[in-house]
């Protein structure tokens, strides 16, 4: 080797190689305690952060979209629930409508049958009425008549001779 | 307008390269051998420029055993180069070796001289220790940022953000994806450090100036003996298994020679060698490019003749050219180099915790 006489950087050099050997790791000794260390965690730290991000925004994505699935479901079943009530009231309109017509057609019927019988009441009691009056005003025409004609003996005789007449004759 | 601007531009610089080095090159013969590995190895000055008066070096401290009293010694190395001038043949008996690559040496008093035990702060040192502090300084600065808020709530903007993504681009493609989900915690710290060690002395190596420290043999050798001290001191008992009892027939794994242990034993050391060899050849390969380039500008302008003005001003836009082209494609390259050496360190890691296979 001492014969050789090799260029500088070559030859093995103690100083050097001490220097280097010291100053490297006395910096990798400080970075690795205070400055990779940081560094890389702050990094992973981050890149986790943005994972957990992206992956919570996903989920809110997808939570929407559920969503919204939801809300149309609900809204069509809606849609659903109001024509099928609209139907149920307008039968319910139409049967209430048709029965009370019904009704009042029956109630109709039965009152003009009511007012009908009364009527017939009403006229049979006024026939019967006026039959009795009329047998009555014929009883006191009769007997004012009587009276009238019976008014002297004479006449009274005459004329029961007359009514006995009649019953002999017959 | 642009290209106009940008020809301009060229002829002035290759005017301003050319014209003063003519003079000063042809003097001397240019050894392109000597700058380039003189470049690339490593220097107790970081120096800049040079003129005829002024010279732009930082003198760094040199830190010795002195082998014969056995006591450290720690001086500027401009003691050494002073001691040079005024005719002195050492400062306190330690020289510049320059046939040792100008490494310091001691002269003893039986008149040998020895290499004593050197721990100087030189070039590639103070750029490790400056690579250090832009380490520390970048992650804690982030760290601090991470604790003031919540990152749940916010995230970080500017020079934090942009080191989060590539953090996070790292720790997720390059370490979870080679070593797995199960496993990949514990290494981040190391193989993040390994990454950022080596692709932000790359880069400092790049400016102008700046020392090769990636490519030089000691820092990649020290990376992957990390790297293998790794791979086996975190392999599992699977991991052992097949090294030393793998599923073959007892022929090849016992009698009449271990020979599947023995090759398993060779990739334990080939794996970080082939680690090391990478990272250091394609830095110092990167490096020796550009500089043999800037140094073909010296060699064409030197030839000593008339004609060294046309060919060299020539020449001199085509290697800017190539330098600049080198120059870019060596920021690529910083980063690739960090990227392979960690992705691979990561790959041997996750072989080292194989899963139950049967």
């Amino acid at each position: 080797m001492e014969s050789m006489n090799l260029p500088s950087i070559l030859t093995p050099d103690l100083g050097l190689f001490f220097w280097m050997a010291l100053a490297f790791i006395i910096v990798l000794l400080i970075l690795s305690k205070f400055g990779f260390p940081v560094i890389v965690k702050m990094i992973d730290e981050r890149q986790k952060f943005i994972n957990d991000s992206l992956m919570n925004a996903r989920e809110a994505n997808e939570k929407l979209a559920s969503i919204q699935a939801e809300g149309e479901k609900i809204l069509r079943n809606a849609r659903e629930e109001q024509a099928k009530i609209l139907k149920d009231a307008m039968a319910t309109r139409d049967a209430i409508v048709k029965d009370a017509q019904q009704k009042a057609i029956a109630e109709g019927e039965k009152l003009l049958e009511e007012a009908k019988a009364q009527i017939l009441v009403e006229k049979e009691n006024a026939l019967r009425d006026i039959r009795s009056q009329v047998a009555d005003l014929s009883i006191r025409v009769a007997e004012q008549l009587i009276m009238e004609q019976l008014k002297d003996d004479y006449k009274q005789e005459n004329y029961i001779n007359k009514i006995l007449d009649k019953v002999e004759v017959k | 307008m642009k290209y106009k601007l940008l020809r301009y531009c060229l002829v002035i610089i290759a005017s301003f390269l050319a014209f003063p080095i003519n003079g000063l090159a042809s003097s001397s013969k240019l050894d392109v051998k000597e700058i380039v590995l003189g470049h690339l190895g490593d220097a107790y000055e970081w120096h800049f420029f040079a003129t005829e008066n002024t010279e732009g070096v930082i003198h760094l401290p040199c830190i010795v055993r002195d082998e014969e009293t056995h006591e450290w010694k720690c001086f500027l190395s401009s003691k050494i180069h002073e001691a040079h001038k005024e005719g002195l043949p050492d400062y306190e008996g330690f020289y510049f070796n320059e046939e040792k690559n100008g490494k310091i040496y001691q002269h003893l008093s039986d008149g040998t001289s020895v290499r004593p035990i050197d721990l100087s702060i030189t070039k590639d040192v103070s750029q490790i220790l400056l690579a250090s502090f832009i380490l520390l300084a970048i992650f804690l600065s982030m760290a601090r940022w991470y604790k003031k808020h919540d990152t749940t709530k916010e995230a970080p903007g500017g020079f934090v953000g942009m080191m989060e993504a590539l953090l996070e681009y790292l720790i997720n493609d390059l370490v979870k994806g080679s070593i797995g989900e199960k496993h990949y915690r514990p290494f981040v710290p190391y193989l993040l450090t390994v990454f950022f060690f080596i692709l932000v002395s790359n880069l400092l190596g790049l400016i102008p100036g700046g020392a090769n420290v990636t490519g030089n043999i000691n820092i990649t050798f020290f990376l992957a003996f990390c790297t293998m001290l790794t791979i086996n001191l975190s392999g599992n008992k699977e991991y052992w298994k097949e090294i030393f009892w793998p599923d073959v027939p007892i022929l090849l794994k016992a009698y009449p020679l271990p020979i599947m242990p023995v090759i398993e034993m060779f990739g334990i050391i080939s794996k970080p060698f082939a680690l090391m060899v990478r990272l250091f050849a394609n830095m110092m390969a990167g490096h020796a490019i550009i500089l043999s380039f800037i140094s073909i500008i010296f060699i064409t302008c030197s030839l000593g003749s008339w004609m060294s003005s046309v060919v060299g001003g020539g020449m001199t836009i085509l290697s800017f050219l190539m330098i600049i082209f080198m120059n870019m494609l060596e920021c690529l390259v910083a980063f690739v180099q960090a990227y392979v050496f960690t992705l691979l360190s990561a790959v041997f890691i996750g072989l080292s915790h194989p899963a139950h296979e049967h």
